[in-house]
């Protein structure tokens, strides 16, 4: 009998949760726990979705792809924030603690509104490629060529997946509101080594070359340590900064710099 | 209720729906784009491995051209598809992915000199050419004769997605987010808009537009073992069956794609075979030879999906406490190409699986998804029934896919259609016939009817679970509406539909919490997805033959005497049990390629009498033609151009054009 292993017990995971439904007027936040047996390959995908279907059908929370490519999940996970689909639960406690995004707008639970802020964002640092005749392209034509090794260096930064986890990770970000986080500045880095976007560096100050922008970074570096997809972004920063900088000393007319 | 007011009304923010907003934006239209999810999150950025278009400029694209696009397409929806729309797909390709390298897509590029391959298990060098260098290259897809998959890594759809959505942005386009259509307004043939739930708070919303786009994508979440994102549960294309007067096309033809990760379904590119990934039994021997010794690992998904099951049918497959799986072998392919070309499927591997795909192997098995079918409509994406109505993308059925997709060809086509679905809302608007005369009394009585349908359920006293249901329906379609479909269990499936139909009228809600209710949510859905699910069951017990993704083992033989015909369904008004289906005969005679051989899978069908004459037509329209040049002869059989909007006519130049 000895020599037949014991077939580990399944855990049973306890979730508490930081709730709080703002549609509700009499909704007061608060912490609520569940219990659910582990299964193989439970990821808190799985776990949230048994909890709302078989205990709590109110739960809010938002999925998408479940495959960690679409940046929707993202929540704070035992104190960090990540992207819950691809969290295993077996690489987690048995105790786990889930709570909202801080920084960005609750809907309710853990859904909080990154799509509006992001969107914010984006309008504001003006986060496409700026170009003469873009309405009137010629796509006929055989396109611009572009260096192979400039077209991975982009799509290195375009892998951001908006997922807000740099923001709640980052000390700024909570103390001022108009901060626009890593995920912004890494957008400005990325469309700076762009060769089709004309903005040159004096452009790019007039978005981030202040407070809310690259100088608001304490280089705490929560935002690097927490990206899903691994983005350099203290990197990105650090050199955006000293570009920033260079505009600002140099204090040229914005056409005179031109960007490395 | 509040109403709001544009000239075109797009539903879906993926690839498909920014980009018809755009093109009509770009034509002076208001526009307002309505989304489940912030727009970035759409499943298009799911999309791994590369996007269709025939560039030629790699070594293994050489050569390539429209005309190869077009018979590839043809041969891989096993003559299913509208030729004329897969010439126009085929020709605008080129284009729409040239306007997205101008937008900002970093497309991997073409670097001068030689580089190692791995092809058909052998490392190979090969060598490319100077003057390609910096243009966008294309991997290896399967079904297709050259390399034409254009890729950025293997986060293609991603990078596209941000690209659109960027320019979108710029394009100051209003994307009304957590956002979801519940019912087209529509009255006497004529769409004017949408009845909308806000999903952060409840409210019911109107919108009314002159032009209205269901860019919605599929409906893979009808089955249990999927690729696609959970928010892929087809509410565009329900809506658009409920209006009883808008049809669906071919709803049977459902794709599975060959290597789901096992068991979750994550979806791993075919970009993994394209590039020299091998697929293995449970003996690790390589068996897809051994079924397919043309294209191997290569042929299109529907062939190598169903060799799979068979090959595990065979007791081939590797046993596990899940059940069966193959492998999935990208080893050869080497550290440093799966760490810059297949960083996502790394990723997926590492994180859902705990596996390094450079030392171990990914076990695998075919999964549901993509929907062919769609909301019918003719080749400029308008609903032939319902005027006013659009559609683009995976929603839609226009149909350049048949009964089976090629890999990169749905990513191509979302752009695609969306450039020339966007002009074709514009010149309805700015038409007569896009003149409306509008009713508020319309949004207000389908706005009643909306809130009236959800006080039903929030009010019902029953004992069914929407959730609990809901996994019976999925349970049911990949039991017995999958790869292998048989009459005896198609009938029990449309039988266990018809049940849960019934079941459904006694869902009750648990909860009662403010604002959406995810609860209510699953409960109006599952209504409409199985009206979904009994389209797609029904189709496939009514269609006698095998024809690309949809097989009968009842009925192996493709039978092109007998089915050249698309199906079309329709829910009546009132009807509770199936949907009235009608069909609608592909024309062999104004056919480019008659149908035959498709170069892999099954040699055996049954012909159709027209093919040999129009076999004979052709031979002698070409023997006419006194030219060699391409274009001259193909516009003897199939005109085509005129079908597209005036800038997107021209020819495509290549390099070695002079």
């Amino acid at each position: 009998m000895e020599t037949i292993p014991l077939k580990k017990a399944a855990r049973t995971l306890q979730i508490t949760i930081l709730r709080h439904n703002p549609c509700d007027t009499s909704s007061v936040p608060h912490l609520q726990t569940f219990m659910l047996e582990e299964a193989d390959t439970m990821t808190l995908f799985i776990a949230l979705t048994e909890i709302r279907e078989t205990q709590d059908p109110s739960l809010q929370f938002d999925f998408v792809c479940r495959a960690g490519i679409c940046g929707s999940c993202g929540m704070i996970i035992n104190g960090r924030p990540g992207l819950a689909c691809r969290t295993l639960t077996k690489d987690l406690p048995e105790k786990i603690t889930l709570a909202p995004l801080p920084a960005f707008e609750l809907i309710g639970d853990l859904s909080v509104n990154t799509g509006k802020w992001m969107r914010g964002m984006s309008e504001r640092l003006e986060t496409w490629v700026h170009a003469q005749g873009l309405e009137q392209l010629d796509i006929n034509a055989i396109e611009q060529r572009m260096e192979p090794e400039k077209a991975e260096q982009i799509y290195e930064l375009e892998r951001c997946i908006e997922c807000g986890c740099c923001v709640a990770a980052c000390g700024t970000a909570q103390m001022r509101e108009d901060f626009v986080g890593a995920v912004g500045l890494n957008q400005v880095a990325r469309f700076r080594l762009d060769p089709r976007d004309e903005r040159d560096d004096a452009d790019f100050y007039q978005l981030v070359g202040d407070d809310s922008g690259v100088f608001g970074c304490m280089t705490l570096l929560g935002c690097e340590d927490m990206c899903p997809k691994d983005l350099p972004l203290a990197t990105q920063i650090a050199f955006l900064r000293r570009r920033m900088a260079a505009v600002a000393i140099s204090g040229k007319p914005a056409s005179k710099i031109k960007p490395e | 209720m509040q109403i709001i007011y544009t000239d075109v009304l797009v539903i879906g923010g993926g690839l498909a729906g920014q980009r018809a907003a755009i093109g009509a934006r770009r034509r002076g239209q208001d526009v307002i784009v309505l989304s489940l999810v912030p727009a970035k999150r759409s499943h298009s950025s799911a999309a791994q491995g590369g996007m269709q278009a025939s560039l030629g400029n790699c070594l293994g694209g050489q050569g390539d051209n429209e005309d190869i696009h077009f018979a590839d397409t043809v041969r891989g929806s096993d003559w299913g598809a509208d030729q004329a729309v897969v010439r126009m797909f085929t020709h605008t390709a080129p284009k729409a992915i040239r306007e997205l390298a101008a937008w900002g897509v970093p497309w991997s590029r073409v670097k001068r000199g030689e580089r190692q391959i791995s092809v058909d298990g052998q490392q190979k060098t090969i060598s490319e050419a100077d003057d390609a260098h910096g243009l966008i290259t294309a991997r290896n897809f399967g079904g297709t004769q050259k390399w034409r998959a254009c890729y950025v890594s293997d986060g293609t759809g991603h990078a596209m997605l941000y690209t659109m959505s960027n320019q979108a942005i710029a394009a100051n386009i209003p994307v009304h987010e957590r956002m979801e259509a519940l019912a087209l307004l529509h009255d006497d043939g004529r769409c004017y808009g949408a009845i909308v739930r806000n999903l952060m708070t409840g409210e019911l919303l109107a919108y009314m537009a002159k032009a209205t786009c269901i860019a919605t994508g599929g409906f893979g979440r009808i089955y249990r073992v999927s690729t696609n994102a959970i928010i892929n549960e087809g509410m565009g294309a329900a809506i658009a069956l409920e209006t009883g007067v808008a049809s669906l096309g071919n709803m049977e033809a459902i794709q599975f794609h060959p290597t789901g990760i096992f068991p979750a379904g994550i979806l791993v590119t075919e970009g993994c075979r394209g590039d020299g990934g091998l697929l293995l039994d449970g003996k690790q021997h390589r068996f897809m030879p051994d079924y397919e010794p043309e294209k191997k690992e290569l042929a299109s998904r529907d062939v190598v999906s169903r060799r799979m099951e068979e090959h595990i049918a065979a007791g081939q497959g590797v046993s596990t406490r899940f059940g069966e799986h193959l492998w999935l072998d990208i080893r050869l392919l080497g550290a440093e190409h799966i760490n810059t070309q297949l960083r996502e499927v790394k990723e997926i591997c590492q994180y859902f699986l705990g596996v390094d795909p450079v030392k171990e192997l990914i076990p695998v098995r075919p999964a549901q998804h993509y929907s062919m079918g769609g909301v019918r409509t003719d080749h400029s994406g308008h609903s032939p029934q319902l005027r006013g109505l659009f559609a683009a993308g995976e929603a839609a059925c226009w149909d350049m896919h048949g009964f089976n997709r090629l890999g990169g060809n749905s990513v191509a086509e979302t752009v695609v259609a969306g450039m020339i679905v966007g002009e074709s809302m514009a010149d309805f608007c700015e038409s007569a016939e896009g003149d409306i005369a509008l009713s508020t009394a319309l949004a207000r009585d389908f706005g009643h009817r909306e809130q009236q349908r959800m006080a039903a359920i929030v009010n019902n006293s029953g004992t069914e679970s929407a959730f609990e249901l809901t996994r019976l329906m999925q349970e049911t379609m990949t039991s017995k509406v999958g790869i292998f479909r048989h009459g005896d269990r198609l009938q029990e499936a449309v039988a266990t539909l018809q049940q849960l139909q019934q079941r459904c009228a006694n869902v009750s809600l648990r909860s009662s919490a403010r604002g959406a209710n995810p609860e209510l949510v699953a409960a109006y859905r599952l209504q409409r997805m199985l009206k979904l699910a009994q389209c797609v069951a029904y189709g496939a017990l009514q269609r006698t033959e095998s024809r690309g993704a949809h097989f009968r083992a009842d009925h192996p033989q493709r039978n092109d005497r007998d089915w050249m015909r698309r199906t079309l369904a329709r829910w009546p008004e009132g009807s509770t049990g199936l949907p009235a289906l009608d069909y609608e005969t592909l024309d062999i005679m104004a056919m480019e390629l008659p149908p035959g051989w498709r170069g892999y899978g099954a040699r055996d069908y049954i012909e159709h009498p027209d093919t040999a004459l129009r076999q004979q037509q052709i031979d002698s329209a070409l023997s006419t033609v006194a030219t060699d040049d391409r274009h001259s002869r193909q516009q003897a059989l199939m005109p085509f151009r005129q079908l597209l909007p005036a800038h997107l006519q021209a020819d495509n130049q290549r390099l070695g054009d002079e």
